[in-house]
């Protein structure tokens, strides 16, 4: 039972994984494609990884699987934050059809 | 005019994907569930190779950081599948070593993209 459950979180996994890929490649600007990007991948990856954990069993292959999620869920959100930031600072523009710069007028404020 | 030629290759490429037979995975055929997870494996490196093309044509600096980024992300999924379909429990070892790796070298690409030193 326990092996058919954790192939249908393979499953969405993969799912998030493509979805997440393909939002990648057709989005038009960084900060989109950060945004479509890192959190489909993360979830879909942190699946996988359950799903894994699942099949395999209470070995060492499974918790080093859990251990391996605590350290994406911790990691991946400041990563995507860290290129934001510093592709901002950089001085990407964004897209045309974008509505607000929040950042942008922070910065504006300060100086 | 050929905006919808990218989403046409690429649900063409999983139902074909699908279709076609799985990896054979040269050590253990007789595993359960083996075929499902070759198909899987087809599809992980399909979504890798989208990544490969935003690394390619990205056209600024930030867009190949990010590509890298999710690459290394989904080359952890490639591992943790390949545990549950060869048996070999060191390849999520792979997995972790390869997440603290990414991890590390995504924070240094990005102070390197916003122009300051490293030591800062």
């Amino acid at each position: 039972m326990s092996n058919i459950i954790g192939l249908i979180f393979i499953t969405v996994g993969l799912a998030f994984d493509v979805f997440g890929c393909i939002g990648l490649v057709r989005l038009p600007d960084v900060y989109n494609r950060l945004q479509a990007a890192t959190k489909c991948v993360t979830l879909g990856t942190c699946s996988i990884l359950f799903g894994t954990f699942l099949i395999v069993g209470f070995t060492a292959a499974g918790m080093k699987a859990l251990l391996c999620i605590i350290f994406l869920i911790l990691t991946s959100p400041v990563a995507a934050h860290a290129i934001a930031r510093g592709a901002h600072r950089a001085g990407v523009k964004l897209w045309d059809g974008s509505v607000v710069d929040k950042y942008a007028e922070d910065k504006e404020g300060e100086a | 005019m050929f905006r919808w030629l990218t989403g046409a290759i690429i649900f063409i490429g999983i139902i074909a994907l699908i279709i076609i037979r799985p990896l054979p995975f040269l050590f253990y055929p007789d595993l359960p569930y083996v075929g499902f997870l070759g198909r899987t494996l087809y599809i992980i490196i399909l979504a890798c190779f989208l990544c490969l093309y935003r690394i390619w044509k990205g056209p600024t600096g930030a867009d190949r950081i990010v590509a890298i980024d999710i690459l290394g992300i989904m080359i952890i999924g490639l591992c943790s599948i390949l545990t549950i379909s060869t048996g070999r429990s060191w390849y999520i070892d792979i997995g972790i070593a390869w997440a603290l790796q990414s991890f590390i070298s995504t924070l240094a690409l990005s102070k390197y993209l916003e122009g300051r030193n490293f030591d800062e």
